[in-house]
């Protein structure tokens, strides 16, 4: 699969990613653990990306592999913004050689939009999905944007894992008011 | 749900939320024509139980035994990925033998849990003699498990920073005997599922998953490995002690030399993997080097390192079924995680179910949909709407359906 491309050091990614995009990318961080007795090495990196960025980051990272795995994406409500992790790794199947590359992007609470990377990575529908119910975010273009894991009769306008007034705490603080 | 648009000459039966292959819910929505599947759609989360948000009201050590709880089979797996994240965020090192220790433990789940779901495929299409035979095999491994952690399922093994128990000389020979008693019974297993001829006449060219679809929908675990898709977090991305024993990932090619990707190849990889898996633990035991089995055994100590710590990691490790991860954010100075979010292999492997259903008939779904091995929770009834007609198809007319192919094969 990977035939006749040089696998790049997780030094040489982050680097990759610096010279295509710049200022966008921030906070790049190489997390290195070594594990077992004969203390082989496994990385994790972590970047955040601006959101204007984000697909063109994802397509780069199609470059790199091509197929890059999508674990899932998990999000966080920091206040003001919310921001989004998509948990990918590459170089899968090399023994000891995955890298997994954590893509973060922040959306204003104002205008949480974010376009859909579906159409580079199909596997991503669920997740995408499952972000829009939970945190509220809009994923532009998505194919299906129906429902996964909330009921069709849970309210609208309340988003799970918000921690603000959207958020599910009214419900659960008086759950016997709760329609059913 | 979204009406589709039919065509005159198919119509639309929905199954579920009770499932057809394993006694979990789950909504299908197939569009037949006579008895093929054209189309199918997934809906999920009737037993979404909110664990994620209940976990920012508890502290680490206490989120373990939630873990524990998300699915009665990776009880072991969820706990560890959660641990495993959380050793990431606040630098705890573990000790080499605690390592090892949680090898074991996750093989003989992996074990457990592919001689289970063998037992779930032969009931599928109506070998029940074989059901009864695979899980006379997994009570012993029960049975091993119980006697090393002191219960059967929910086991309480992992804590942050090591395991809570060791193995030590006295365990030995029951765990020898246990392997030997599968060694001799690997031989059997594997007979009936890859050489006996009803099962092959059912799961040879059904279900089939490309390579290209299961790399595409990112699929994980023998899901992916049975279409060839090199992908084993133990030997990508090692933890635990995995790296220091020898391990390759499983593709069906190792033992027919052919990838195609179908019911019979995850078989194949699951069978492989529990001979893999007696191996690894014989290794494990073999290499385990003498020392500490938690880096702190003091509760309040860990959760007051935990506390100090912050910033967010993810743990990833092999389930049974696939790749676990876990991402935990934690805040400095604050008892309970900001946010965890729990993938479960499931998660990755539905969408790999619409191409693998697809062109395959009604009868073919309890083994097909099995044939992923998903794990969600169960109920008992099938609505076919045929031309307006309403009628029911329950569990059991679905489960004699198939039972009747593998009679018609046979005749």
């Amino acid at each position: 699969m990977m035939a006749g491309k040089k696998r790049l050091t997780p030094e040489e990614i982050v680097k990759s990613f610096k010279d295509e995009f710049k200022a966008k990318i921030k906070n790049t961080r190489i997390e290195r653990r070594t594990k077992g007795s004969s203390k082989n090495e496994f990385v994790h990196i972590w970047m955040k990306i601006d959101k204007s960025s984000f697909k063109d980051s994802v397509k780069h990272l199609a470059t790199l592999q091509k197929y890059p795995h999508l674990a899932v994406a998990s999000g966080n409500d920091l206040g003001k913004t919310i921001e989004l992790i998509y948990h990918f790794s590459i170089y899968y199947g090399v023994p000891l050689g995955e890298i997994s590359i954590n893509i973060s992007v922040e959306l204003p609470k104002s205008k949480p939009e974010i376009e859909t990377i579906c159409d580079i990575i199909p596997g991503a529908l669920i997740t995408e999905r499952e972000k829009q119910e939970m945190l509220g975010v809009t994923i532009k273009g998505i194919p299906d944007s129906r429902r996964v894991f909330l009921a069709d009769d849970f309210p609208e306008g309340v988003y799970p894992w918000r921690k603000d007034e959207t958020g599910p705490q009214k419900m659960i603080r008086n759950l016997h008011e709760v329609k059913k | 749900m979204k009406t589709k648009q039919t065509t005159k000459t198919t119509y639309r039966i929905p199954i579920g939320p009770i499932h057809p292959a394993l006694k979990e819910p789950v909504a299908f929505e197939f569009e037949i024509d006579g008895e093929r599947i054209v189309d199918v759609d997934v809906s999920l989360g009737h037993v979404h139980r909110t664990v994620e948000w209940a976990a920012t009201k508890r502290n680490p050590i206490q989120i373990l035994y939630l873990a524990e709880r998300i699915c009665g089979i990776c009880s072991y797996c969820h706990p560890a990925a959660f641990a495993l994240a959380v050793e990431n965020i606040a630098n705890i090192e573990v000790p080499e033998r605690a390592e090892y220790l949680r090898v074991i433990h996750a093989e003989l789940e992996r074990i457990c849990s592919h001689i289970l779901w063998a037992g779930v495929a032969a009931h599928e299409i109506g070998f029940d003699s074989v059901l009864f035979l695979t899980w006379q095999i997994r009570e012993k491994v029960l049975d091993l498990t119980e006697y090393l952690t002191g219960n059967r399922i929910t086991k309480g093994i992992i804590t942050i920073g090591g395991v809570r128990r060791d193995i030590t000389k006295e365990h030995h020979p029951k765990i020898f005997e246990t392997l030997n008693y599968l060694k001799d019974n690997f031989e059997k297993l594997r007979k009936v599922f890859l050489d006996d001829k009803t099962f092959r006449m059912r799961s040879q060219g059904c279900g089939i998953l490309t390579k290209e679809d299961a790399l595409k929908l990112c699929a994980v675990g023998p899901t992916a490995r049975g279409s060839g898709v090199k992908k084993d977090v133990r030997v990508d991305q090692a933890y635990f002690s995995c790296a220091d024993l020898d391990i390759e990932c499983i593709t069906p090619d190792v033992l027919t030399g052919e990838v195609n990707g179908d019911v019979y190849d995850r078989i194949i990889v699951r069978l492989l993997e529990v001979k893999q898996s007696i191996d690894l633990i014989e290794q494990c035991i073999d290499k385990m080097p003498v020392g500490d089995i938690v880096s702190e055994p003091k509760v309040a100590k860990v959760l007051a390192t935990l506390k100090k710590a912050g910033g967010e990691g993810i743990g990833r490790m092999e389930a049974p079924r696939g790749e676990v991860i876990h991402y935990v954010k934690l805040v400095e100075g604050e008892e309970y995680p900001f946010t965890w979010k729990v993938r479960a292999p499931t998660y990755n492997n539905i969408m790999p179910w619409v191409p693998m259903l697809k062109g395959e008939q009604i009868a073919d779904i309890p083994i097909v949909a099995a044939s992923t091995d998903p794990c969600m929770s169960c109920t008992n009834r099938v609505a076919i709407v045929d031309s307006g007609k309403k009628y029911e198809l329950n569990k059991e007319e679905l489960h004699r359906r198939s039972v009747e192919k593998t009679r018609r094969f046979m005749a």
